[in-house]
């Protein structure tokens, strides 16, 4: 019996340290593409140094590279589909989970997610040949005076910031309605409960469910932040690719991943190469603090909800006896 | 302010109304979503239908100013390089997967789980220059093997959390009478506790292959492209999602007909995928009635 019994336990360390390796790849991994990323990148970094970021000349012809135009362009455009997305999906998130009627919920989210399963190349084509001359004929429409407002200058071409940042848009409000979702459904049924009990409007029931969740929402809304800063190939094919910072949305302009898919395969030089690949390593570190931070705000949004059901039922009960 | 001010009718009225406007703004909201979705579908269904044929299937790609032709080589590309992906994501996915279920307390599987969550939000043209780095540029030759091997980096964290979670489905009680007939815990879970969420870890696999189906980024400079029919793994391989890109942005009018075939080819793929998987999805959960 006993040495079964040791036999037994030896197999299950065994099973441990076997699925753990397996485990293992994955930070590997990780790390893997940080290190690779880094030592790619040296010659971009030793030569350039802080003044990549600081500089906006891209001349791969004279060897000279300042990536501060990509930056600005992944920026704007990620910010500019924040704006527009996150009113959208927080509006889905709350009719889905607190308004429809029941049948209505598993379509929705069906439909909802098949917004985040449609590949990004045809969110491309389709922008290429839809949205943008749509976007095109809104600009030659706009007013005169419109126009005068840096905002809005620039010649309508349609490719440009504004078709990027609508693609975007699209494209992330379905991640970040589904979390938004799974964050108002830990909020206790108490919590409204209570609040339609004084009385409160569903408005204002829900508004209250949101203060309560609202570390999880702002997690939902970083999550769908560092979506748009990675996505590629849909802006690379709407947004113009020209390298000049400008705060216009009708200007053509690029973002960091653009450039990187635009102009790899083209890299002659190893200095080329190098700083497209540091454009990577930033792009890497970027969306893991964003990522990294989001995860942390949504772990902590479900961590007092697991608390919140047992301590009402230990006071029911205290005052029960 | 009287506690009665809150009945005040006026002020009932007006706080009903903010009421209605906001559900109307949240209904709306899913209206706004819904259009681009359905113009999405109708171009490419309307517009891939137009220039779908079994040519498209059948034939290789015609020189510029020939009409007609296909993709035959980049499709099978997308399912070497795909194929390829699985090979090497499904073992570590779902074994790495087991792990975080099964040892789900500890510091370890944290660690991992945060790995896997990091991985998935990796910006998927990062990882193609990764994949560059480590399988191209060493060989110093674009292959089929280095599209799969960065294809298969993103799907490892797809397939290993829903594996994670679809095994913490399945009921204690069946590990626990497993383990109390005799069972090691290796005999308990790949006997019982894997094959019973087995549909699900399927499910999950063929939604990852969806979602790898149609990515672009990483394969622009791992497997290339290629005018020719391959099946080398060692060449440049072609592959739909590439393809597309390339005749999108192209300016003949015959590459772009192509280009919506091809993406309506991708997404009839997804669509399929993602409907078997909510289709089995909604099984397992009552099965287990959640």
């Amino acid at each position: 019996m006993a040495s079964t019994g040791t036999k037994g336990r030896s197999t299950d360390v065994g099973f441990r340290l076997g699925t753990g390796a397996f485990a293992l790849v994955l930070i590997l991994i990780v790390a893997a593409i940080g290190f690779e990323l880094v030592r790619q990148s040296l010659p971009s970094i030793q030569k350039f140094g802080f003044n990549f970021w600081r500089t906006q000349t891209w001349d791969p012809v004279a060897g000279d590279f300042g990536a501060l135009p990509f930056i600005w362009g992944t920026l704007y455009s990620s910010v500019l589909a924040l704006i527009i997305a996150t009113p959208i999906a927080l509006g889905i998130a709350i009719f889905i989970s607190e308004l429809c009627p029941g049948w209505m919920q598993g379509p929705l989210v069906f439909l909802t997610e098949l917004l985040a399963a449609i590949p990004s190349i045809v969110y491309g084509l389709w922008g290429i040949f839809v949205l943008v001359p749509a976007v095109r004929q809104f600009e030659v429409g706009a007013p005169a005076w419109l126009r005068q407002i840096p905002l809005f200058s620039g010649p309508p071409l349609g490719v440009g910031m504004l078709s990027a940042a609508l693609i975007l848009a699209i494209m992330v409000v379905p991640f970040t309605s589904s979390v938004a979702r799974e964050v108002l459904k830990s909020v206790p049924r108490v919590q409204r409960e209570g609040a339609y009990a004084l009385g409160a409007t569903r408005f204002e029931a829900i508004r209250a469910a949101l203060f309560f969740c609202r570390t999880g929402i702002i997690g939902a809304v970083m999550l769908g932040f560092g979506r748009a800063l990675g996505e590629t190939m849909a802006v690379t094919m709407v947004i113009g690719n020209s390298p000049k910072i400008s705060a216009s949305l009708f200007a053509p302009q690029y973002t960091m991943a653009a450039v990187i898919a635009n102009e790899f395969t083209e890299a002659a030089d190893e200095l080329y190469l190098s700083a497209l690949v540091e454009i990577a390593l930033v792009l890497f570190v970027i969306t893991l603090i964003v990522n990294s931070l989001s995860r942390l705000l949504i772990w902590t949004m479900a961590r007092p909800t697991k608390r919140l059901p047992s301590a009402a039922v230990v006071a029911a009960a205290e005052s029960a006896a | 302010m009287s506690p009665n001010s809150a009945l005040d009718v006026g002020g009932t009225k007006w706080r009903k109304l903010m009421s209605s406007v906001f559900v109307g703004f949240c209904a709306l909201s899913v209206v706004i979503a819904l259009v681009p979705l359905a113009l999405v579908l109708f171009f490419v269904l309307s517009q891939g239908v137009r220039s779908l044929s079994v040519d498209f299937f059948l034939h290789m790609p015609k020189p510029v100013g020939e009409p007609g032709g296909g993709m035959a080589n980049a499709i099978v590309g997308t399912l070497l390089v795909t194929g390829l992906g699985s090979l090497m994501a499904i073992p570590i996915g779902i074994v790495s997967g087991v792990y975080m279920s099964e040892y789900a307390g500890t510091r370890f599987s944290a660690v991992v789980r945060f790995a896997a969550d990091t991985l998935n939000g990796v910006p998927s043209i990062a990882i193609g220059v990764f994949a560059y780095g480590v399988a191209v540029l060493p060989f110093k030759q674009f292959s089929a093997l280095a599209g799969g091997f960065a294809l298969g980096i993103m799907m490892i964290p797809i397939i290993a959390r829903t594996t994670e979670e679809l095994l913490l489905l399945v009921p204690g009680t069946m590990r626990e009478g497993a383990l109390a007939l005799g069972a090691t815990r290796a005999r308990a879970v790949f006997t019982v506790v894997v094959p019973s969420a087995l549909p699900g870890i399927v499910t999950g696999v063929v939604l990852a292959l969806a979602r790898i189906a149609g990515e672009t980024a990483p394969l622009l400079f791992t497997s290339f492209s290629n005018r020719f029919f391959t099946t080398s793994l060692m060449q440049p391989i072609a592959t739909l999602t590439v393809q597309v890109f390339t005749y999108a942005i192209s300016p003949y009018a015959d590459w772009h007909r192509q280009a919506w075939a091809g993406a309506l080819v991708l997404v009839s793929i997804v669509l399929l995928c993602s409907l078997a998987a909510r289709l089995v999805t909604r099984r397992i959960e009552r099965m287990y009635g959640r």
